[in-house]
C-alpha cells in the first residue's frame, strides 16, 4: 500500500469517526449530467468513455456529482456522507491523471453557519500537522452583490452567469458600464439592428437554415435594442463590485471592511458570513487570523455558491484540500427537489508529497 | 545518426514543400516509382526523406520517430496535446494558408461576435434544453479559444467532413471550420464571426524535441545555413 493510501485510510476513518456514513460511488458516471453541469470544458478534463448500451461515460472527474444524486434519491436528513477513492483527470504530464480523494459532505437545512464550521474544522484538524495556509472566501457575497446591482434583471443574469469566468465577468461588467471594446462592437450591432425591422434584415441576409428560428433571433433583438436604451450600471456601484472582488484581509477584519462600506444588497450576505464566523470561533478557528479572499474560488470552483475554503501548501502545487457549499447544485440534481449541502476533498497524494520532502 | 525528414505524401501540399527546399538548395526527390513512399534528400549527408500522410506528421514528430517534419500548424496544435513540450516551430514555409473560423448562418442578424455567441447560446439552451451544437473537426482548438473567450453553454460535436452542412441538416447550430477563401461557407448561407479567426494556418516545419539529435550536427549545422533556421539544443529544450 502508498503512504497515499494508507493516509487516504486513516482520514476516511477520522471522518467516519466524525459521524459520517460512508458512500462508495460507481467510476463509471454518465458523462451527460456531468457535460451539462460543467460544460464543455469538462470533456478536455475528464475521460470519456463509451458504453454499447448506456451511451457515453465518464470515469468520475469528482466524488460529489453522484454523491449528490445518491443522497437526492433517498437519503435521510440531515445526512453526513465520506468517501475516498480514485477520481481521473486529463492534466499537462507534470500533474497525476489519476489521484486519491478523501471527502466528507453534510446535507442539511437551517443550520449553513455551523454546517459550514463543522466542514471547515474538521478539515483544519485533520489538516494540523501539516502546517497549510488555509484560505477562505464566500462566492454568496458577489452573488448578492450582483443582484444588487442597480440594472435589469437581465444583465444581473448575464453577469450571474458569468461569476465563475473572472476574465468574461470583467468585460461584460465593462460592456454593461459602456466602456471597453465590447461596447463599441455592440453600438455598431445596435445601429445595423435600427436600420431596419428584424424581418427585413434576414430576408436581406439570405435563405435562413438551422434549428435557431428565426422567432428566436427576432427575439433576442428586441432584447437588444432594449438593452440598447438601458442606463449604463452607476460608476459607483461598478466600482464597489470591484473592491469587493479584490478585497483579501484576515475575516474579521474582512468583514469590518465590507460593513463599511455600508451597502445594502450585501447586508444578508454579511450577516451570513458573520454567524459563519461566529461558528468557526466556537469551533476554536481563530477568525482574527483566518485568510478570506471574496474571490477566491472564482476560477475552477463551479458548482459553489456560498462558502469557500481552501487549504494550500505551496503556490506551485493544486490546492491540499477544498471544498465549499453548493445549495443550487443540490436543485440542478434534484429534479424539482433541494437541500443545503457542504462539504470537501482532501488529496492524499499531495500530503504523501509535502511529507516526503520534508 | 540519419536525421529523418516527414513531408506530406502527395498533392500540391508535397510539391509546395519540395519547392521550398528547392529554393534553399535541398532537392527532395521520391526515389523509385512514382507511388512508392520512399524518397531522398540530396545536397546533405545524413539525412533521409519519409513521406507520410500530414496528417500523420504531428503523431510521429511526438514520438520522436522523424527528426524534421512538415504540416499544417493547425494539426500539431489539434493533434498534440501540450504541444510545445514535444515538437518546436522551427520556421513557417509561406504557403498551405488557411483559417480557423467560428461560422453562424447569415440570418443570424444579431450575432456578430463571440459575446453574441455566447449570450444566443444561453438563450437557445434555455430554450431548447439542451447546449448550442457547434460542428468541428477542431475540437481542441475550438474548446480552448472558447474556453479563453469565456463562451458557455455550447456543446462540440463530431463532424468529419461536409461540416457547412450539418445546419441544414440540423445537427449543429453553428460550425467551426478551416476556409480560405470563405467560398463554401458563403454558399452554404453562413458568415465568419468578427473577430481574428482561431488560428491562422500555414505550413511549418517542426522539430521533434525527443527524436535523437546525437551524432547530427554537421548535418544540423548545415540545415541551419541553408533553411535559416536555429537547429540547436536550445530548441529542444522544454519551454
Amino acid at each position: 500500500m502508498s503512504r497515499a493510501e494508507d493516509i487516504a485510510a486513516d482520514l476516511l476513518a477520522r471522518m467516519l469517526d466524525a459521524g459520517a456514513a460512508r458512500v462508495t460511488p460507481d467510476i463509471l458516471q454518465p458523462a451527460e449530467t456531468l457535460l451539462d453541469l460543467y460544460g464543455e470544458d469538462i470533456r478536455a478534463r475528464a475521460y470519456v468513455t463509451h458504453d454499447p448500451a448506456l451511451g457515453e461515460m465518464m470515469l468520475r472527474p469528482d466524488f460529489t456529482v453522484p454523491v449528490v444524486q445518491a443522497h437526492m434519491a433517498g437519503g435521510a436528513e440531515p445526512a453526513r456522507y465520506a468517501y475516498a477513492g480514485p477520481v481521473f483527470r486529463k492534466q499537462s504530464a507534470s500533474r497525476a491523471r489519476e489521484y486519491l480523494q478523501v471527502g466528507y459532505e453534510v446535507f442539511a437545512r437551517d443550520m449553513a453557519a455551523q454546517a459550514d464550521a463543522e466542514v471547515f474544522a474538521l478539515f483544519a484538524r485533520l489538516l494540523q500537522a501539516y502546517g497549510l495556509r488555509p484560505v477562505t472566501g464566500d462566492m454568496g457575497l458577489i452573488t448578492a452583490a450582483v443582484a444588487g446591482l442597480s440594472t435589469t434583471d437581465r444583465r444581473r443574469a448575464a453577469l450571474l452567469r458569468h461569476v465563475w469566468r473572472p476574465k468574461r465577468f470583467r468585460a461584460l461588467l465593462e460592456r454593461m458600464r459602456g466602456q471597453g471594446p465590447l461596447a463599441t462592437e455592440r453600438a455598431a450591432l445596435i445601429e445595423r439592428l435600427r436600420a431596419a425591422p428584424a424581418e427585413a434584415l434576414m430576408a436581406d441576409a439570405g435563405p435562413h437554415l438551422g434549428l435557431r428560428s428565426e422567432e428566436e433571433i427576432a427575439e433576442r433583438i428586441v432584447a437588444l435594442l432594449e438593452d440598447a436604451d438601458t442606463a449604463p450600471i452607476p460608476e459607483g456601484q461598478a466600482q464597489a463590485l470591484e473592491v469587493l472582488l479584490q478585497l483579501a484581509a484576515p475575516a474579521r477584519d474582512a468583514l469590518a471592511q465590507m460593513r463599511a462600506m455600508g451597502w445594502e444588497a450585501i447586508t444578508p450576505a454579511l450577516d451570513r458570513l458573520e454567524a459563519r464566523l461566529g461558528a468557526l470561533d466556537d469551533k476554536g478557528i481563530n477568525t482574527e487570523t483566518l485568510p478570506f479572499e471574496a474571490s477566491f474560488g472564482r476560477t475552477n470552483m463551479e458548482y459553489y455558491d456560498g462558502f469557500v475554503f481552501g487549504f494550500i501548501a505551496r503556490d506551485d502545487m493544486p490546492p491540499v484540500a477544498s471544498g465549499g457549499r453548493y445549495d443550487a447544485l443540490t436543485a440542478v440534481l434534484g429534479q424539482g427537489r433541494a437541500i443545503p449541502a457542504v462539504g470537501g476533498v482532501i488529496r492524499p497524494d499531495l500530503l504523501a508529497q509535502l511529507e516526503g520532502a520534508q | 545518426m540519419t536525421i529523418k525528414l516527414g513531408v506530406p505524401s502527395k498533392g500540391r501540399l508535397m510539391e509546395q514543400t519540395f519547392d521550398w527546399f528547392a529554393d534553399r538548395g535541398l532537392r527532395l526527390a521520391r526515389t523509385g516509382a512514382a507511388r512508392e513512399y520512399a524518397g531522398a534528400v540530396e545536397g546533405v549527408e545524413g539525412m533521409e526523406l519519409v513521406l507520410l500522410s500530414a496528417s500523420e506528421i504531428p503523431r510521429e514528430l511526438a514520438a520522436g520517430r522523424i527528426h524534421l517534419g512538415v504540416t499544417g500548424s493547425d494539426l500539431v496544435r489539434e493533434t498534440l496535446p501540450d504541444w510545445q513540450a514535444s515538437v518546436a516551430e522551427l520556421t513557417p514555409m509561406g504557403f498551405g494558408h488557411a483559417d480557423l473560423i467560428l461560422a453562424v448562418p447569415v440570418t443570424w442578424v444579431d450575432v456578430d461576435t463571440l459575446d453574441d455567441l455566447d449570450a444566443a447560446a444561453a438563450a437557445f439552451r434555455a430554450r431548447h434544453g439542451f447546449r448550442l451544437r457547434i460542428a468541428t473537426k477542431y475540437h481542441r482548438l475550438v474548446r480552448e479559444h472558447l474556453r479563453a473567450h469565456g463562451v458557455a453553454d455550447y456543446q462540440l460535436v463530431d463532424s468529419q467532413g461536409a461540416t457547412e452542412g450539418t445546419i441544414r441538416n440540423l445537427t449543429a447550430e453553428a460550425v467551426a471550420d478551416i476556409t480560405s477563401t470563405g467560398e463554401t461557407l458563403r454558399a452554404n448561407h453562413l458568415k465568419i464571426l468578427q473577430g481574428p479567426p482561431i488560428h491562422c494556418s500555414q505550413a511549418t516545419l517542426f522539430a521533434a524535441k525527443s527524436a535523437s539529435w546525437t551524432d547530427c550536427s554537421a548535418a544540423m549545422g548545415l540545415l541551419s545555413q541553408r533553411l535559416g533556421v536555429i537547429l540547436s539544443s536550445e530548441v529542444f529544450a522544454n519551454p
